[in-house]
């Protein structure tokens, strides 16, 4: 029989901050050796480093609150217009371009959310597509303001912390990316870790009884989809700043259908789960489609397929379903 | 004013069917009141217009003088009115802790801390302790709910209940499933509820009812037939003949 105790033991100062910046401390070994490794491949790792950005904030959603929807894009989109056409008319300064696009974003998502989070199932993943193709329409017809179907180009960003000059190699658009990445990572962390982030936790598992103790659920769903559009907002914007181009594509569904796809594959609801799921889907794509251009969705397919069926709760979940399986045998 | 909760006139209809019918009772403070009916008599609709998961067509619901008929459900669990669910309603992947603590931190209104670990209130720990404790299921605190056995799990829906310190307290057939070694525990657990605190206690388990209700209320068709005592409910002849049977002397 276990023996009662007053609280758990507690992890000492030092573990509880080491629990905090783990993940943005594996992030940067991780994408230090990537710098050293692949000097020449910078853009695809920014890149990599981007959609990280957009799944973790996808994770607070789906992962923490059970949200799922199929409207991702829009945030992202909208961030993008942003950071575009902020450094466009008002000023190249990237990181006021960030809080501008972590604003546009938080708006969007609760301007929707307040609509689309009253649903659930599929009436919720159709609205969250309707919303990110009104949003792609917007941006289509208003030509005046989003450039049309042409887009925003010619975005020139002025230097970081008006010292680092972004460089045709990409080396500080990709540290600049790793950098925003490992904040948006710390700040997640403590999100999760909050009692707001063990309301997440709770109505992910029940909201019937959240709404029993007293929560209001849909406000609090309301809260996270804006945190969460902010922080895709914020990738949003860094893709329109390292590559100087902003698109209609940016509401593309096949980007927010990928995100979820992405979050699958590494484990919902870790965090190491969209990292490590965004890393495989991004290289895995690179090199299938560098191989066969027209069939690498083939590979994406089969993979998702055998991670749904042996490992349910994502690839994250494969040191402890090996480590069962070696204890069994 | 008064104390306890005040249900009056309390109707509800789905269309052209009253499930609900002039519904007006008293639960006055520290009551152990019961609910019986046979299948289909309202008593889980009953409920839900108590704890605002139902709105009422018409009809008040009182409390402590406070109207908290207009009230949606989560705000009428901070005006003071819980429920427990009929079939286990937790949160299976948390520890019994952090079950706990979640209602503790949503009825001090906490939860809206995002840069403050959930398990950093002294306070709060030391209550979830207590309520352990008081259902002595301390053993079971860092286990996650979900391995736990049914009526360990009954007892949990209960502590999460308790947790955010209703004035009325309601039972939805909290011996539902238990098995029968097991549900003396729920027996015990619910005399051992604060004497402060009204109960309504809906429930088939009549030997259960016997042992802790002192007021039996008997629903049919969505109206009450009879309130009153054990001795009084028992010797109603139509409650036998509808509910109880013969075997009820």
């Amino acid at each position: 029989m276990t023996m009662p105790v007053l609280s758990p033991p507690k992890p000492s100062r030092v573990h509880a901050v080491l629990g905090v910046l783990m993940p943005s401390v594996c992030v940067l070994i991780g994408a230090i050796l990537a710098f050293l490794m692949f000097p020449y491949d910078l853009s695809f790792l920014t890149r990599i480093v981007i959609m990280m950005i957009l799944v973790v904030s996808f994770d607070l959603i789906l992962g923490q609150a059970g949200i799922a929807t199929l409207g991702h894009a829009a945030m992202y989109g909208c961030g993008a217009y942003m950071a575009g056409l902020l450094a466009l008319n008002v000023t190249q300064d990237p990181l006021l371009g960030l809080l501008a696009a972590a604003l546009a974003g938080g708006l969007v998502a609760w301007l929707s959310g307040l609509v689309l989070l009253r649903t659930h199932g599929v009436a919720l993943l159709m609205i969250s597509i309707a919303v990110t193709m009104v949003l792609q329409e917007v941006a289509s017809q208003a030509r005046w303001l989003t450039g049309g179907a042409d887009g925003l180009a010619g975005i020139t960003i002025g230097p970081l912390l008006g010292l680092f000059e972004f460089d045709f190699i990409g080396q500080v658009a990709f540290i600049y990316s790793v950098c925003v990445l490992a904040v948006i990572l710390v700040f997640c962390q403590i999100l999760i870790r909050s009692p707001f982030g063990l309301a997440l936790r709770g109505i992910d598992g029940s909201a019937s009884r959240m709404r029993a103790i007293g929560t209001p659920v849909y406000r609090r769903k309301v809260t996270v989809y804006v945190i969460a559009g902010a922080i895709a907002g914020i990738a949003g914007a860094l893709a329109a700043q390292v590559t100087g181009l902003v698109g209609i594509e940016v509401f593309n569904f096949s980007l927010s259908a990928d995100v979820m796809v992405m979050l699958i594959l590494g484990g919902a609801g870790r965090l190491y789960g969209a990292l490590i799921g965004t890393l495989l889907f991004m290289v895995v794509h690179h090199v299938a489609a560098s191989i066969d251009p027209f069939n690498w969705l083939f590979v994406i397919g089969l993979m998702l397929l055998l991670v749904v069926f042996v490992l349910p709760k994502g690839l994250v979940s494969l040191p402890g379903r090996v480590t069962r399986l070696w204890r069994r045998a | 004013m008064g104390d306890g909760l005040v249900i009056a006139g309390l109707c509800k209809n789905f269309g052209g069917i009253q499930v609900a019918q002039d519904l007006t009772l008293t639960l006055s403070q520290g009551s152990r009141t019961a609910l019986i009916g046979p299948n289909g008599a309202g008593k889980t609709t009953f409920a839900s217009l108590l704890t605002g998961i139902l709105k009422p067509t018409s009809g008040k619901i009182v409390l402590n003088g406070h109207d908290i008929g207009s009230l949606n459900e989560a705000a009428r669990v901070k005006a003071g009115v819980a429920k427990t669910f009929q079939i286990t309603n937790l949160f299976r992947d948390l520890t019994v802790r952090e079950n706990l603590r979640l209602p503790i931190l949503e009825r001090e209104g906490r939860t809206h801390h995002t840069f403050r670990r959930a398990d950093g209130w002294p306070d709060i720990e030391a209550e979830i302790f207590r309520l352990l404790q008081d259902l002595d299921i301390q053993s079971l605190a860092d286990r996650p709910v979900g391995g736990l056995a049914y009526g360990q799990q009954r007892l949990v829906e209960l502590a999460l209940t308790l947790a955010v310190k209703p004035k009325v307290l309601i039972l939805d057939e909290p011996a539902a499933g238990v098995p029968s070694t097991e549900s003396h525990l729920i027996v015990e657990a619910i005399k051992r509820l604060p004497p402060d605190l009204s109960v309504l206690i809906i429930e088939h388990d009549m030997q259960l009812v016997f042992e802790v209700a002192d007021r039996i209320i008997v629903l049919v068709n969505g109206a009450i037939l009879m309130e009153g005592t054990p001795a009084e409910v028992v010797a109603n002849t139509q409650v036998r003949e509808l509910y109880l049977g013969a075997g009820h002397v």
